[in-house]
């Protein structure tokens, strides 16, 4: 089977700071990492192969300098790594970098599952996976805690406040994992200097004939990031535990009675 | 510190920084205090081909150069220094196999620790330690087989190794010309690990005797030709040396961390330790030491990378680190006073790992021979 995977480079802190004027991340002097739920995604494509055989494709849209991120996803076992880079590309949103992103994969298909961490830690969105599968036409499995494959099928448990849901699609399907779902390897210092030879192929506008222009880059993005803060830290809650639901339920009720609530 | 170190170098250090903060740190006190031996961390170490970081590409090694390898082995030795010597001790018997130049016997080893195994290089015995001439392990050919009698003492994974580099005498006339070296698989008959030593540091790596009594070995099994065990071994420590070199200064800068956390918190007399002048001249001083021990560490590194003799440099490497780091850390317990003395601190511990690298791999004494010997000749 082939899989691919689309990642992000993230600056590593969750303390980020913000250019007051722009309302953009400061990037400069902060180490960059592949996102960390994306790593998730690369493990999952990883034992899928090691399960099924096939390869997996990493992708990226970014600076040249994620090369280094896809480097990174080499050492841990994909087999190809691209890289999407254009000035045309550049600013764009969730919607325009789903739609390229989208593209890019059309172009180096078929593939039979398209993998993507359930959110970047820096902009934290959330879109870019399940947009993509809207632009592919394809069914979306958000929030994965395991993935079967089946035949022509795929089936994953999925993470639900209410406890887990189990659901099946057909493939092609794009699967968007969280943190739970495994524990990435760490590269071995021999995968490590095979990555620092691996060929980072380039993928331009002129590349992809079928492009739709204007809904690429910053003029084809519909959102803009007014402005953008660290919450401020709100008040911790009470938990009030122990004993049974009787007790919990009174030592509610009284807490509640001593704030003037009931 | 790392000024000189290409873009792969620093990647490689931030590789085994995350490996050892989340996956060594973590079980190292605990395994310090119950003697524990911490195998799932040494399979992860092993997965991650730590144990086989300059072992040649094609042997299943990744063929980095050997300054590369004792910057990670400073790096790995910064979480735990026993860990670091267990994984290092692999890549040492590794060169002795190497030196004997047999592919077959190469690609033995090789696929032995390879799966994962540990390896240990057994050379000191209860009467030959520094001086190997009084070896008393013997090797004896009886038609296509070796057998080996005796007993090894202080070998670093000696209780869990897959396969065993032995020394032995083939020929007591010849005095240190007489001894041979062996590669013994682990699971031959009449090889077994005698007692475990209870050690003062470097307490997550094992180290116990080795006993041999009447193991039976295949005839190619012979590392070299018979008589070169000696001139392997002295190679193969003078190799040793600076990997102790580079784990001794990963416990020197581990213990200034420390010291440099602590000083910035603690307020004595209204300011914080840093601010005082007599501790700011010790934390200097510490400095000094680590950053020309580690300098000089990689510069033996090159040495060996570039084919150039290095038997006096890895001496001097070796006790100048080792010494850099007994100060070191003795100073560091002093910094934190108390709290250094007690085992709640990681301090005290780096303490007792550091005082092992004055010892083996050749006492600091052995080093000073060595070094006078080039000196005055």
């Amino acid at each position: 089977m082939r899989i691919a995977v689309c990642i992000k480079q993230v600056p590593d802190t969750s303390e980020i700071k913000i250019d007051p004027v722009k309302h953009t991340l400061i990037r400069d002097g902060v180490p960059a990492i592949v996102n960390p739920y994306d790593k998730n995604a690369v493990e999952a494509a990883v034992q899928l192969k090691e399960k099924h055989g096939g390869e997996v494709v990493v992708i990226t849209m970014g600076l040249p300098s994620a090369k280094k991120a896809l480097k990174e996803c080499i050492s841990l076992g994909c087999d190809k790594a691209y890289l999407v880079t254009d000035r045309a590309f550049g600013g764009a949103d969730t919607y325009a970098t789903s739609y390229t992103l989208a593209s890019t994969i059309e172009k180096l298909g078929p593939f039979d599952l398209i993998l993507c961490g359930k959110q970047a830690i820096d902009g934290d969105t959330g879109q870019t996976g399940s947009s993509m599968s809207a632009h592919l036409g394809i069914p979306q499995l958000t929030y994965a805690l395991g993935i079967e494959v089946n035949g022509e099928k795929v089936k994953v448990q999925r993470e639900v406040e209410e406890g887990t849901m189990v659901l099946e699609a057909s493939m092609p399907a794009l699967i968007t994992v969280g943190k739970d779902i495994n524990v990435p390897r760490y590269p071995s210092i021999r995968s490590k200097i095979d990555s620092y030879q691996a060929e980072i192929e380039e993928i331009h506008l002129d590349n992809l004939p079928n492009i739709d222009t204007s809904k690429i880059g910053l003029k084809g993005s519909p959102t803009r990031v007014k402005k953008s803060f660290t919450p401020d830290k709100t008040k911790n809650g009470v938990k009030i535990s122990g004993g049974g639901s009787t007790t919990v339920v009174n030592g509610l009720l009284q807490y509640l009675g001593e704030k003037g609530l009931v | 510190m790392n000024k000189l170190l290409t873009e792969e170098q620093l990647d490689l250090i931030n590789l085994v920084a995350e490996f050892g903060k989340k996956e060594v740190e973590p079980i190292a006190a605990e395994c310090d205090r119950s003697g524990k031996f911490p195998w799932d961390t040494y399979q992860k170490a092993f997965d991650m081909g730590l144990h086989m970081m300059d072992i040649p590409y094609e042997l299943g090694g990744a063929g980095i150069d050997f300054e590369t390898s004792l910057i990670l082995t400073e790096e790995l030795a910064k979480y735990d220094s026993g860990f670091a010597t267990s994984v290092g001790a692999v890549g040492l018997a590794a060169k002795a196999v190497l030196m004997g130049k047999d592919p077959k016997l190469i690609k033995k080893f090789a696929d032995i620790v390879g799966e994962g195994k540990f390896a240990a290089f057994c050379l000191t015995e209860p009467n030959a330690g520094s001086d190997a001439s009084a070896t008393k392990t013997t090797a004896v050919l009886d038609k296509d087989e070796w057998v080996l009698n005796g007993r090894k003492c202080f070998i670093t994974n000696g209780g869990v190794s897959g396969v065993y580099i032995v020394f032995a005498m083939t020929d007591f006339s010849k005095g240190t010309r007489g001894i041979s070296a062996f590669l013994v698989e682990g699971d031959r008959e009449g090889l077994s690990a005698g007692k475990e030593e209870d050690k003062l540091g470097i307490r997550l790596s094992n180290t116990s005797d080795v006993v041999l009594e009447n193991v039976r070995i295949p005839k190619e099994n012979l590392i070299g030709k018979e008589g070169m065990g000696f001139p392997i071994a002295m190679l193969t420590l003078d190799r040793a040396r600076p990997v102790a070199g580079a784990a001794a200064v990963g416990v020197a800068q581990r213990a200034i961390d420390e010291c440099v956390k602590y000083m910035k918190q603690r307020k004595t007399f209204g300011k914080p330790l840093a601010k005082h002048q007599a501790l700011q001249f010790k934390i200097a001083d510490m400095e000094m030491q680590c950053e020309v021990a580690r300098q000089y560490v990689r510069y033996v590194g090159k040495l060996v990378d570039n084919g150039k003799p290095y038997s006096e440099e890895a001496a001097i490497c070796k006790a100048f680190a080792s010494d850099a780091a007994m100060n070191i850390t003795v100073e560091a317990v002093q910094i934190l006073g108390g709290y250094g003395y007690s085992r709640e601190y990681p301090v005290e511990k780096l303490m007792r790992d550091a005082k092992i690298f004055q010892i083996f791999e050749g006492t600091n004494e052995i080093q000073r021979m060595v070094i006078a010997g080039q000196v005055l000749k």
